[in-house]
């Protein structure tokens, strides 16, 4: 589905990714665990095509098309999703409002019919459950005011409505206490099938616990230094990030 | 000679051509109050950049033109169909029409009014006038008249009249509709007054127009008494030509805990100034000014607000926004004035602009003269662009450049078009929106 060769980037001139390899196929969760610095987010927001990030080298294929030369909602329409990790407030603009906006616009590009505002509603209200997400929410203007597990749980039931092929969770977690923690996972956990794939980016093991991998991959200084099962998570978790750079300095 | 004196040379001239031509009319009463705007119109300027309260904008390609007083046609008159297109659909409400300035019976409907409530033409109700409007207007001359509306009252011939006595409520809004139409290059110049008793209602819309192209002036005037208790809501959409010049005073004199609001909402002509002044005159008077101007192009918008604490518990709040592009400015003065009495005084002003383009610019100026030591006011203004978080936010989730800032354009207009209580009225504004700025941006 998804496949990022020799990808260099950098923000403001400063080079943050060294050098990407990976491949995630359909049906598979892929944690990139990192240090802070180690490039984890810019690795997530290359792939949703923030303007700000600026790729200096590399290819990224997914489906067999080139995604870089994509537009940002292009790429949405094509079934790319990043949960951010500080989701946006937008006042004055109706979550329901937006999020059926959405739901349209990938609809149209695959030549499918919109959705009624009343059929809509009745997805919506269903998707809801999976984040144990108040109907009151959906009235009031996307994440004004929305506490930090409201706007993660607000960008996972984003998810659900799009359902996306391919979800980029970065730093999901972060922030959230564990009964949010374990709503979110949990709602994230219902969304995966043998057609998607998810990139779980994430600094902590603990989400591990919950969305549990199929690979693990380290990245520190701007590569992939490590990749091995979600059994390499704990043992991040027990070594500290220490060990994956001492052992990169040992190879250097 | 400049610029100034020579269009004030052709105003004076234009003077004795009009007054030549009122024939019977010039014993009346109404008559002298011309004569003595014109005079104060002699002695003064028309306002340059010199001027504090012009240092922003402009005047000088409104100057270059010579305008002719609007004369009263057969034939000029637009049909219904014409006029159809600016009446919100289905909207329900006391139609009153003005074309270039004069009432037009033909294209005016009312519905059924409760009893007392007058509502038509200016010129009408001076041939009745039991002095109160002349007394009203004279009122007027003396209490200092800018160039602008000299000119305004020494042409008076017609204008909205309301009048609502005590008590009365008028629950359908009217919708009064000014209508510029033809092809010569005329001033219009309406003189509207709304008089609303004690304890009365009323709602209105006043609506400027144009089925016209090519250059042309309109200087209204719109007076609002305001007795106790009594509420006045009204909307004033300015949508005149991209050619046009608009310059309108509002005066609302707000009695012991009367109510004014407005809501103005402009995206037309040229060269617009709007100088917006309410008078809290009695204790616990309260007025809510919100604003919404659009402008592209070269467009020059200028609202000059002045706000009058004259009473003690009197409260006013004002939220003006901007939405910029292209090579246009902005001007925003907010004054707000707490005089020596007016203890408890409670005020917030906030103006806020969005930028589109690299060019356009705003100028925002608070102006506050707190002359009481209990009171409570506020003030804010800002100037910024569409956040590029926000929109990436919402290309992120699959909506396209156009549609991204067309949402963000919404969101933020919506907070001053969502208090305007006519449906109808709020949808077509939107409407507005989304043509205005899906090709602009």
């Amino acid at each position: 589905m998804l496949e990022i060769k020799n990808l260099h980037a950098s923000v403001e001139e400063k080079e943050i990714l060294r050098g990407i390899n990976l491949k995630v196929n359909a049906g598979e969760v892929h944690a990139i665990m990192g240090p802070n610095g180690s490039g984890k987010s810019t690795l997530a927001n290359v792939l949703a095509g923030r303007p700000e990030y600026s790729v200096t080298g590399g290819e990224i294929m997914y489906e067999g098309k080139d995604l870089l030369q994509m537009a940002p909602e292009i790429r949405a329409r094509e079934g790319v999703f990043l949960a951010f990790q500080y989701p946006v407030e937008l006042p004055g603009v109706n979550n329901t409002t937006f999020l059926r906006t959405a739901l349209n616009e990938a609809r149209k590009h695959r030549n499918e019919p919109e959705v009624s505002a009343g059929a809509f509603l009745a997805m919506l209200k269903k998707k809801m459950q999976l984040v144990e997400m108040p109907d009151t929410l959906l009235s009031r203007a996307v994440n004004e005011g929305f506490s930090g597990g409201e706007k993660k749980r607000n960008e996972i039931l984003q998810m659900a409505v799009l359902e996306p092929k391919l979800a980029i969770l970065d730093e999901t977690d972060s922030g959230l206490d564990i009964d949010a923690l374990r709503i979110v996972a949990s709602g994230v956990n219902k969304l995966r099938s043998t057609d998607n794939a998810i990139i779980v980016v994430t600094h902590y093991q603990r989400l591990l616990n919950y969305i549990v991998p199929d690979f693990v991959h380290v990245l520190y200084k701007g590569k992939i230094v490590k990749s091995g099962t979600k059994e390499l998570a704990l043992e991040l978790e027990e070594k500290g990030y220490d060990w994956v750079k001492d052992e990169t300095l040992t190879a250097a | 000679m400049t610029e100034n004196s020579q269009t004030k040379n052709w105003y004076l001239s234009l003077f004795k051509d009009f007054e030549a031509r009122l024939n019977g009319e010039r014993s009346k009463p109404v008559h002298a109050l011309r004569r003595a705007a014109m005079d104060r119109f002699a002695q003064i300027d028309f306002p340059s950049l010199r001027d504090e309260e012009w240092r922003f904008t402009d005047i000088s390609p409104l100057l270059k033109h010579s305008f002719s007083y609007s004369a009263k046609k057969e034939g000029m008159v637009p049909s219904r169909d014409d006029i159809s297109r600016f009446l919100f659909g289905g909207f329900e409400s006391h139609v009153v029409v003005f074309v270039n300035g004069f009432y037009s019976g033909s294209l005016s409907r009312l519905l059924p009014l409760p009893k007392g409530v007058v509502i038509g033409s200016l010129a009408e109700s001076l041939k009745e006038d039991d002095g109160r409007i002349s007394a009203h207007l004279s009122d007027q001359v003396g209490s200092g008249l800018d160039a602008f509306t000299a000119l305004n009252l020494a042409f008076t011939l017609d204008g909205l009249y309301i009048n609502v006595p005590g008590g009365a409520v008028v629950d359908r809004p009217v919708h009064a509709l000014f209508v510029s139409a033809g092809d010569e290059k005329i001033i219009s110049q309406p003189r509207n007054l709304i008089v609303a008793g004690k304890n009365s209602q009323i709602r209105l819309i006043e609506h400027y127009v144009t089925l016209r192209s090519g250059e042309y002036f309109t200087n209204s005037v719109t007076d609002v008494v305001i007795e106790g208790n009594a509420v006045v809501d009204t909307v004033r959409l300015q949508s005149e030509n991209l050619e046009a010049y608009h310059v309108a005073t509002t005066t609302a004199f707000v009695h012991t805990n009367g109510t004014y609001e407005s809501h103005a909402v402009s995206n037309g002509a040229s060269i617009y100034r709007h100088n917006l002044n309410v008078a809290l005159n009695g204790e616990g008077a309260s007025t809510t000014l919100e604003g919404l101007y659009l402008t592209a192009g070269d467009q020059l918008s200028d609202t000059h607000s002045m706000i009058d604490h004259a009473a003690p518990n009197c409260t006013s709040g004002e939220h003006y926004k901007g939405i910029l592009d292209g090579n246009s400015r902005a001007v925003f003065n907010g004054k707000i004035m707490v005089r020596q009495g007016a203890q408890k005084t409670s005020s917030y002003q906030e103006n806020r602009n969005i930028i589109l383009s690299e060019e356009a610019k705003v100028d925002t100026k608070p102006q506050l003269e707190i002359f009481a030591d209990d009171v409570k006011c506020s003030h804010g203004a800002t100037v910024g662009q569409l956040s590029k978080e926000s929109l990436f936010y919402l290309k992120s989730r699959g909506i396209g450049e156009e549609q991204a800032k067309l949402i963000l354009i919404y969101a933020f207009a919506s907070d001053v078009l969502k208090n305007i209580k006519e449906d109808e009225v709020r949808v077509e504004l939107e409407k507005v929106l989304s043509t205005r700025f899906l090709k602009g941006i």
